[in-house]
This record gives structure tokens, C-alpha cells and sequence, in this order.
């Protein structure tokens, strides 16, 4: 007879979540599961609307990264018209997912995880959150919240707003850079620099802290894919796909995200609801793969500025190349941070940023298009079909954070094996069932625009250790 | 004094207003020294507790879950506040409401699929089921004070939580009742 014990909410996550651990008489873990509880419908209700509004409608699958559907829905509409964008458009694009970059890192860690990381796993839930880290860690508190202004006021300068901006359209932008916002940009990456750096050193002394998190939150080979540059560069906007293994050789490079469905499967189960992303020559499940931040270092050559790249080498050099402890994930958003912030001032004296042209005008000239970027938490693919006058036949969307759903899943069972000893589960214990999620730093509304739940691996586990059974849920 | 009792719930939305809440930034830092943040998805609170002086519900009421808790909340709360514009209109996550019912949206999604055996997924007391039609909030529990926007900008919210912090009647007027 199995007990089960609910997690309920997940906290200190974006979207709505839960977790279940099932328990034998003996208080073995049987399994763990990872539900999430919402569904809104995309792919359904976008059906009929024009492609114009798409980036407009897709923004709000997301609160956090509503930037990264804006841009990856307006490079599906550039697709549609078959148009290269002018240069200028091209580059604030990449300026405001930047900075998109910055405050959604910034959020996930300082807001999110930094309570469980610097006050403690163990420590008083009341006080365990961004109000008690404000009081006893006011500076990094401060720092933390004036970064996230800092990507916020970017976002804003360039889009009117800095939630749900109406910018980004497709063919380009819809409004210019003004010299006077550049300027004021430019003054403020100095602090975000300081802020991000000073939370790296942070960092770096916990981790000797956090060696049993780092062992068994989420500490398994998988593939990684993400987006990179001509040269294997750390890449957040445009370029190829590359694909490497839990080793760190490369299982496949230079692929061209507009056609995914060569090298990405969804899994369908028979009782399955959501479609599993997992790369296609490797199978299901062993094509299991992550994205996000772990994903884009164990994937890219370098970064290309020279502070990420200082301390991206010291990630490998502490790490290894191949990292796949996803408790690591909190030190690669770091490193991302920096690296967007060094982006941003490089980008600001790009003369091409403030050039004339804004907009490629065109109609339809293709009635499919397929627009990627790299979303904070991962490669984010919107894939439309349209009929003669840009109306939706077919909306597909592969969200960053569902292609870590097999990874979490797991995470979870692992962390439950190593930790839950009996059905009296001390709090801490619960806690670290979810900094396992957080540490994927999930965007539960952007996974379930269209469907309700996350399939699940359930394994049976005896007291031996042994594997009694598996299955594959949903 | 007692310190304002402050909760935030997120229901169907996309959680862009908590999301503009933090905008507050170094107004957060005031807040934490004014107020109690009781409940919240910031906070590892999992019980919506009795006594609350304000709440702020983000988000539509989209399934069974949303529902029970929205009740859950006003009966355990003086000031009950439509937070942005999914609560107060239903908004991006009533677009479902054109297709008439919660089964053809969700089967929908598997017809595209060939290989797929359709099943919804039904785990009892996890996985709420999604009413067939999405409502805002006020068409289930009533509503004191409503903050329009898509989300609200922070200084909109700002001026409604010093009210609050002051036990000043709620007002907002003029471009601060604009939706979007």
C-alpha cells in the first residue's frame, strides 16, 4: 500500500505546481511525480486570428519572458513574409532580449532562489523569501532588485513597457532607440556589472556548502541543446542548433531551428497529455535533452566578452566542460548575466543601433514560418501556419522549459531516493524537492500554454536500490 | 498599529501582474519594512491563512482549483482586489470561451497528433478540471476594488497599496482604469 504525500503549492516558482512522492509501507519511495495544474489553450484559440497578433497574444503566455515569444512570434512573421529584417531592427531586437536575459536571471535567482541558497534549505519557511532576504541580506537584496530594474528599464526604453511591450512585430520594430535612453543605459551597466560579480562570489564560497545539493538535485547525463554562433559562440538570438551529450561531444551541429521537426520528437504516450520533447536519432527516452542556461555553456565554445569568459572558464575548470549537475544552473544564469550585461554595453556603441529603417515591408509569401530564439530558460520554437490572407491555420509552440520536463521529472525521483527516508518528511527535506525545480528556474505558464500536466516517470524502487519497475505516465 | 495583512494569489493568468508587483523594486524594501506578506506565490506559505486585511488575485478562474480557492480567500479576507485584467475581464485566458466548452479545446490538442490514443489526464485531488467556461473573478465571489491593466504598471499598483498601508478608501481615476 503506497502513501502519498503532496506538495502543494510549489513555491518560489513562476506558474502553479505540484509535487507527489509515493512512499511503500516501509517508507521506500516508490516514485515522485511533478504535476503541473494549468492550461489556458494556445495553439487551440490563436486558430483564426491574424499572424499580426500573434506576437501581442503570445506575449501573455508569459509574465517573465514575454519577450521571448515576442521575438521568436515576429521572427515566425518575418518567416511569413520572407524578409531579412534591416540591421537596426535586428540589433534592438537583440538588445531587448538581453535584457530580458538579465531581469528574468536576475529574478530567478536573487528572488526566487537566493532565500533557499543564502538564508539556508532548512531555514524558517516564514522568512524563507525575497522580504526576509531583504532583511538579512539587505546589499545583496537591493543589488539583486536593481538588477532586475536594470533589464526592466531596457526593456521599456526600447518597447513603451516593460511587460507585454508592443514592439517587436513581424518585419522588425516598431520604435527606434533614442541617444538619450542609450546614454542612460550605459550609465547603469557599471552597477549591474558589480551586482552580478559580487553574487558570483557569493556563489563560489556556497558551493563547497551545497556539495550534497550539487550530487543529487538533478545530477544526471542527458544531451543539451541550445542555439549558437557561426563559431560555436554563445548565442541567444539567432544561429544554429548544436547538440551535445552528458561527455561534452558534439552529437550534431549547424542545424537549422526553422526545421526541428528533422531532429526533434515529441513523445506521445497512451495516456499521454503533453508531448515530451526529445531529440529524434537518439530515441525516447534516451534522446532525453536540457535547455536553458547549463545547456547554452556545456554547449558554447565561448561567450565571446571577457568577463564571462573569465569566469566561464573557472566554471570548467571547477565543473568540468560538461557540467550536468542541474544544481549548476544557478552558477551558469550567473555567468549569463554577466555576459548579457558586457553584451549590452558592447551592443550600445554599435553604430548600426541607432540606424534609420526599423520595418522589411511584405504580405505573405510563404504560408509557414518557424521562429526561434533563445528564451532565458531555454530554446523557445513558434511554428505557424497560415492561410492566404495571414490568417492561423496551425499554431505549434516548443517552450523552453516543457524540454526540461523529462530532466525535472527526474530530478525530483532522485532527490526523494536520496533524501525522503520515511513517510515524516522534515520541511527542509520538502524544500529541497523543490529547489530541484527551481533550480530549472521553470516557466510552468509558458510549458502549459496548451496543455495541462507534465509527463511523468514513475520508478519503482526497492529497498535494495533496484529498479522493480517503470513507467512511463501521463 | 498592526501591520497590514498582505496576501497575492495567482489564478489562469500569465503572472505578468505579480510580475509589474515587483516592478515596485526598491519600494519592495519599504513594503517588506510596512507590511506582512502573509500569502504569496514569493513566500513558501502553502495554506491561504484567516485574518487577511488585502489580497491581490491575479488571474482568471479557469478550472475547479481556481474556484475553491478564490472562495477559500474571500471568506478569509476583508478587501478582495480584481488584480489586473485576466481577474477583471477573463482577458487572454477567456479566448478559449469561443470554442463553446473545456473537451474540444483539450481534444483539439491531440487530433493534430496521429499516433496519439487521446486521454485526458485525471489524477483526483491533483489536476483540477478546467471548467468548461472561463470567468473573471467577480463572477464568482464578489470583488471590493478592481486594478485594470495588462498588466498594471507598478506605480498603479504602488497607488493602491499606500491607500491600503494608510486605510484610505481605494480610488483610482482618470488613465489608471484603462485596461491593457
Amino acid at each position: 500500500m503506497t502513501q502519498r504525500i503532496v506538495i502543494d503549492p510549489v513555491t518560489r516558482i513562476e506558474g502553479h505546481a505540484k509535487i507527489t512522492i509515493h512512499l511503500d509501507d516501509d517508507g521506500t519511495v516508490a516514485g515522485a511525480r511533478f504535476h503541473v495544474a494549468e492550461f489556458r489553450g494556445f495553439e487551440v484559440f490563436c486558430e483564426g486570428r491574424p499572424f499580426w497578433e500573434m506576437p501581442g497574444i503570445t506575449a501573455r503566455i508569459c509574465g517573465i519572458c514575454p519577450v521571448s515569444h515576442l521575438l521568436a512570434s515576429s521572427k515566425a512573421g518575418d518567416a511569413l513574409l520572407s524578409v531579412t529584417i534591416p540591421p537596426a531592427a535586428a540589433k534592438l531586437r537583440r538588445l531587448m532580449n538581453l535584457a530580458q536575459i538579465v531581469q528574468s536571471h536576475a529574478l530567478s535567482f536573487f528572488h526566487l532562489s537566493a532565500p533557499d541558497l543564502l538564508l539556508g534549505m532548512d531555514s524558517d519557511p516564514a522568512r524563507r523569501n525575497i522580504f526576509g532576504l531583504i532583511a538579512a541580506e539587505p546589499e545583496l537584496a537591493r543589488g539583486g532588485i536593481r538588477l532586475r530594474q536594470f533589464g526592466q528599464e531596457i526593456i521599456e526604453a526600447l518597447g513603451g513597457r516593460k511587460i507585454h511591450p508592443a514592439w517587436s512585430v513581424p518585419g522588425g520594430v516598431r520604435e527606434a532607440l533614442t541617444a538619450e535612453h542609450r546614454e542612460r543605459i550605459r550609465a547603469r551597466v557599471p552597477e549591474a556589472k558589480a551586482t552580478v560579480q559580487a553574487a558570483l562570489a557569493r556563489f563560489k564560497e556556497l558551493l563547497a556548502r551545497f556539495r550534497e545539493e550539487a550530487e543529487t538535485l538533478g545530477n544526471f547525463p542527458t544531451l543539451f541543446l541550445a542555439l549558437t554562433g557561426p563559431d560555436g559562440s554563445w548565442e541567444h538570438y539567432d544561429g544554429r542548433i548544436c547538440v551535445t551529450d552528458a561527455e561534452g561531444h558534439i552529437v550534431a551541429d549547424g542545424l537549422d531551428p526553422a526545421r526541428y521537426r528533422d531532429f526533434l520528437g515529441e513523445a506521445v504516450e497512451p495516456h499521454s497529455y503533453l508531448k515530451s520533447p526529445y531529440y529524434l536519432p537518439l530515441g525516447y527516452p534516451g534522446g532525453i535533452y536540457r535547455v536553458g542556461p547549463l545547456a547554452r555553456l556545456n554547449v558554447c565554445a565561448r561567450i565571446g566578452t571577457p568577463l564571462a569568459d573569465r569566469e566561464l572558464e573557472e566554471y570548467r575548470q571547477r565543473g568540468g566542460r560538461t557540467v550536468n549537475s542541474s544544481f549548476w544552473y544557478h552558477y551558469a544564469r550567473l555567468i549569463e548575466i554577466l555576459a548579457a550585461a558586457e553584451s549590452i554595453e558592447q551592443l550600445l556603441d554599435d553604430p548600426d543601433l541607432l540606424g534609420d529603417g526599423l520595418r522589411a515591408h511584405a504580405g505573405i509569401n510563404l504560408h509557414e514560418g518557424v521562429g526561434v530564439s533563445e528564451a532565458p530558460r531555454g530554446t523557445l520554437f513558434h511554428h505557424y501556419q497560415v492561410d492566404d490572407h495571414g490568417l492561423i491555420r496551425k499554431v505549434n509552440l516548443i517552450i523552453a522549459t516543457g524540454q526540461n520536463n523529462l530532466a525535472m521529472n527526474r530530478t525530483i525521483a532522485q532527490i526523494a531516493r536520496h533524501f525522503v527516508k520515511s513517510a515524516s518528511i522534515p520541511e527542509g527535506i520538502l524544500n529541497r524537492l523543490e529547489a530541484g525545480i527551481r533550480a530549472f528556474d521553470p516557466c510552468l505558464s509558458c510549458a502549459t500554454h496548451a496543455v495541462g500536466t507534465m509527463p511523468l516517470h514513475v520508478q519503482l524502487v526497492g529497498p535494495d536500490g533496484d529498479v522493480r519497475d517503470e513507467v512511463w505516465r501521463n | 498599529m498592526n501591520r497590514l495583512r498582505l496576501a497575492t494569489v495567482w489564478l489562469g493568468g500569465c503572472s505578468g501582474c505579480h510580475m509589474s508587483f515587483l516592478d515596485l523594486d526598491e519600494f519592495l524594501i519599504d513594503l517588506a519594512g510596512q507590511v506582512d506578506i502573509v500569502y504569496s506565490p514569493f513566500i513558501d506559505a502553502k495554506v491561504y491563512p484567516e485574518g487577511v486585511d488585502a489580497v491581490l488575485v491575479e488571474g482568471a478562474i479557469a478550472n475547479e482549483e481556481h474556484q475553491t480557492l478564490v472562495r477559500q480567500v474571500r471568506s478569509r479576507t476583508r478587501t478582495l482586489i480584481s488584480f489586473g485584467d485576466c481577474a477583471v475581464t477573463g482577458n487572454i485566458t477567456a479566448l478559449r470561451n469561443r470554442l463553446g466548452s473545456a473537451l474540444p479545446v483539450l481534444t483539439r490538442v491531440y487530433q493534430e497528433n496521429g499516433d496519439l490514443h487521446a486521454a485526458i489526464p485525471a489524477e483526483a485531488g491533483i489536476l483540477p478540471p478546467l471548467l468548461d467556461r472561463v470567468t473573471p473573478v467577480h463572477a464568482v465571489v464578489p470583488v471590493d476594488f478592481y486594478i485594470p491593466g495588462c498588466p498594471p504598471p507598478a506605480a498603479r499598483i504602488r497607488a493602491v497599496l499606500e491607500q491600503l498601508i494608510a486605510s484610505e478608501p481605494l480610488h483610482l481615476e482618470g488613465r489608471e482604469i484603462k485596461f491593457g
